[in-house]
């Protein structure tokens, strides 16, 4: 089965974090938000041109770059 | 867009931890927070000052303090910049961590954002690891009503073991009640024991077997529990403040550090590596707050925010997020030139009855000619000159833009520009210290703090000057209305100074973007880093706290330091013009010497003169023109704009003078306070230097290159 990445949600789709790939400031920062395993994020919007993307999570809208979002695994 | 005394420099990086308390009873109270909860708007209304306020995460940047009074004794209110976590990763966390930590505040109030409560709870929690005397204000309860959230603080304040208020923090009375919970909290026994997060037991364990020692080394000096787990996670931005508190480096101390190692070891063997101890410390911290909001917070409406969303929707869609932002940006710029135009003219009419009545008293009095022109003909009439001029567009723009950005519309703009901050290998954050900028690029100098990484810091501030600041807008405004549309009025011509206007500020932003890039290519090489950019709920701004927060802490203050500036600059003009040398004035010889140059830039020496002594303000640099050329010709009454064309004209200039005046207004060295922020911020003369430098020789290039081709086709 391939792993698939926050980055591939589209828009409106939600997802359950698996796991963090990021490593050190990143993936404090995605902690410190409330990014961590099992925490549930929805995929609100596109910016324009397709990045970044805005999320929910934990209730407040987040916007992350692809290259971020492509480091969280998601079931 | 901060915009006060505070963040223009007198009071700006303060990050010294030292609260010096007037009477021994004072008590300091650190208040802390997420980002973007009201925590500045919850000081102004204690503490009655004026710290900025805005609907966007990253205002506060530096600590500021103000004192209350509460039942006959004084509250010290330290308000430091938003963090979401104790474990900082820039340069304005640690500034909040370790005020919390090393600040010894007697007590910290923690604001919540009671839309988003289980997320702040985190810091909550973090904060109640350090010191017990901490209460809970959670804010913004009118918007949780609004949204259909419902909190439960009785149970919230229970099995936090603190004391939780809701409040409001536009509304006074609530705030008694969050004073009156300061006050109990330093009443013993107030009946409550914290909660206390518990990380499991290898990490329970590891920590009960350091807290012995370290209460034996440095007893109540400092939370044994809290200071042992950071410990364990080898918090490495800890060590110097750590150092400093405690007066001793404790890495140096064998019993300490024999003790550490062997517990890591121990729990290295039970399968907890030093990364993987940080990840469950946050892990346990969230799912504590998760399980502490089950059942406080309810939502009626399970799509609470959908409305945002709809907002959002379009205002950052793919297709229109761009195109309306650069709309909204017409819209308040035709506002702004409509608006102005008419009390421009009153204005000038008034302030030049006013002259004409004070020459009439230096008559009757008899005074001498050089009394009269020094003061009267210099400094009154620049000071007259830099009001009429000023005053009107500054006071109906910042009232427009704080009210953006109190809706909440800044960070949708950093998040429609972010993926060209991408390719420039920069941050999407300098969007919002570009917005600063627009008031005052000192204030958006010291807003780059927001942006984590040191390089993309670097360059946001070395690019921030290529965003015209209230300083130059009015002369850009003016030039525009008197060459480009006519000053007649009428519908057609507003709007299309407005584009013009619009097209302007597009440069500077297309130039903020090359100079970026080329910076991250040659000098500041490097990579684009990771950055979270939260998009706030939107907020209802309050309308009449927008205006008069506008116009008396923004509008008033620009129009004294330019009146400040604008003076003695006036005085010098007047001397320079009168004083001969060799049978020339000062100003001919010195305007004589720049001229050459300005004429190779498109302009002349006397508008170069200006924007020399335009240095210590932009305000000054179209009064300055005026006054130069009033001085060599005859010409004494001006009464509206097209008067003043007439003279520009009769002193050579055309459409070419006009563009080139304006490209090199919005493209020349840093105002004297910007460069002196820089050098502050930067700590840096070579920075400076080159901030100084970098958009001096981008605006030569620029003027040189539009000025000699536009004579190609004249």
């Amino acid at each position: 089965m391939n792993k698939k990445h926050l980055s591939d949600l589209k828009d409106g789709q939600t997802a359950m974090v698996k796991k963090l790939l990021s490593t050190g400031r990143m993936r404090r920062r995605l902690q410190d938000i409330g990014l961590i395993e099992g925490t549930e994020v929805e995929c609100l919007q596109k910016g324009p041109g397709g990045d970044p993307v805005a999320y929910l999570i934990r209730g407040a809208v987040i916007a992350l770059r692809s290259e971020d979002s492509s480091k969280v695994l998601v079931f | 867009m901060g915009l006060t005394k505070n963040s223009t420099g007198f009071k700006a990086a303060n990050t010294d931890l030292i609260v010096k308390k007037t009477a021994l009873e004072d008590r300091i109270i650190a208040l802390a927070g997420n980002p973007n909860v009201g925590k500045s708007t919850v000081f102004n209304s204690l503490t009655g000052l004026n710290q900025h306020t805005g609907n966007w995460p990253g205002k506060t940047v530096a600590s500021a303090r103000g004192v209350c009074r509460y039942n006959g004794r004084n509250y010290v209110l330290v308000d430091i910049p938003g963090t979401y976590s104790l474990m900082p990763h820039s340069a304005e966390e640690e500034v909040a961590r370790d005020f919390i930590c090393f600040g010894r505040p007697d007590a910290v109030i923690v604001v919540c954002d009671a839309t988003c409560l289980e997320r702040n709870l985190n810091l909550v929690l973090q904060t109640i690891e350090i010191t017990p005397n901490v209460v809970v204000c959670v804010n913004l309860m009118d918007e949780a009503k609004r949204k259909k959230i419902h909190i439960d603080l009785d149970t919230l304040s229970k099995r936090l073991g603190v004391p939780v208020i809701g409040t409001v923090a536009r509304k006074k009375r609530s705030l008694d009640r969050l004073l009156h919970a300061v006050e109990t909290v330093f009443e013993k026994n107030a009946g409550c024991q914290p909660v206390r997060v518990d990380y499991g037991s290898q990490i329970e364990q590891a920590v009960e077997e350091l807290t012995p020692l370290l209460i034996h080394k440095f007893g109540s000096t400092i939370n044994p529990r809290w200071l042992a787990l950071r410990l364990l996670d080898e918090d490495k931005t800890l060590a110097a403040p750590l150092k400093d508190f405690l007066k001793t480096d404790i890495y140096c101390d064998k019993l300490i550090t024999e003790k550490l190692n062997s517990v890591r070891l121990k729990l290295e063997q039970d399968g907890i590596s030093r990364e993987s101890l940080r990840d469950r410390i946050v892990k346990v911290l969230i799912l504590t707050a998760e399980e502490i909001c089950r059942g406080v917070v309810s939502y009626d409406k399970k799509t609470y925010n959908s409305g945002d969303r709809r907002i959002d929707r379009l205002l950052t869609s793919r297709r229109a997020g761009i195109p309306i932002m650069v709309l909204m940006l017409l819209v308040v710029f035709w506002i702004t030139i409509t608006g102005a135009n008419y009390p421009s003219g009153v204005l000038a009419g008034i302030l030049f009855w006013v002259q004409d009545r004070l020459s009439d008293v230096f008559m009757l009095f008899n005074l001498p000619d050089w009394l009269h022109g020094a003061l009267v003909l210099g400094v009154y009439r620049v000071l007259a000159w830099v009001v009429s001029v000023m005053l009107p567009p500054m006071a109906i723009f910042f009232p427009l833009f704080t009210l953006l950005e109190d809706l909440g519309y800044l960070p949708r703009v950093a998040f429609n520009l972010d993926k060209y901050f991408k390719k420039c290998c920069a941050c999407g954050k300098q969007a919002l210290t570009m917005c600063m900028g627009f008031g005052c690029n000192a204030a958006g100098i010291i807003g780059c703090r927001i942006i984590d990484s040191p390089r993309e810091r670097l360059i946001a501030v070395l690019t921030n000057s290529f965003v015209p600041c209230n300083g130059r807008f009015p002369t850009l405004i003016a030039i525009l209305a008197m060459f480009f549309v006519g000053t007649s009025g009428g519908l057609f011509n507003s709007v299309l100074s407005a584009a013009l206007l619009t097209l302007l500020i597009l440069l500077g932003v297309g130039m903020t973007f090359a100079v970026s890039l080329l910076l991250s290519k040659t000098v500041l090489k490097g990579v684009p880093s990771s950055f979270t950019l939260e998009l706030p709920p939107y907020r209802r701004p309050q309308i009449g706290r927008v205006i008069v927060r506008s116009v008396f802490d923004r509008t008033l203050f620009v129009l004294c330091r330019a009146a400040a500036v604008a003076a003695p600059a006036g005085l010098i003009i007047w001397i320079m013009a009168n004083v001969t040398v060799g049978g020339n004035t000062l100003l001919a010889h010195c305007s004589g010497f720049l001229d050459p140059f300005g004429r190779l830039l498109g302009m002349d020496g006397v508008i170069l003169l200006a924007f020399i002594l335009g240095f210590p303000a932009n305000e000054i640099v179209i009064p300055i023109i005026i006054m130069s050329y009033m001085s060599i010709g005859t010409i004494a009454e001006f009464e509206d704009l097209l008067s003043l064309k007439q003279l520009l004209i009769e002193n050579g200039w055309t459409w070419i003078t006009a563009v080139s005046t304006m490209l090199f207004s919005l493209f020349h060295w840093p105002c004297s306070t910007t460069c002196l922020t820089i050098g502050k911020e930067t700590g840096s003369l070579k920075w400076t230097a080159v901030s100084f430098a970098l958009p001096t020789v981008v605006g030569m290039a620029v003027c040189f290159l539009f000025a000699n081709t536009a004579k190609l086709f004249v």
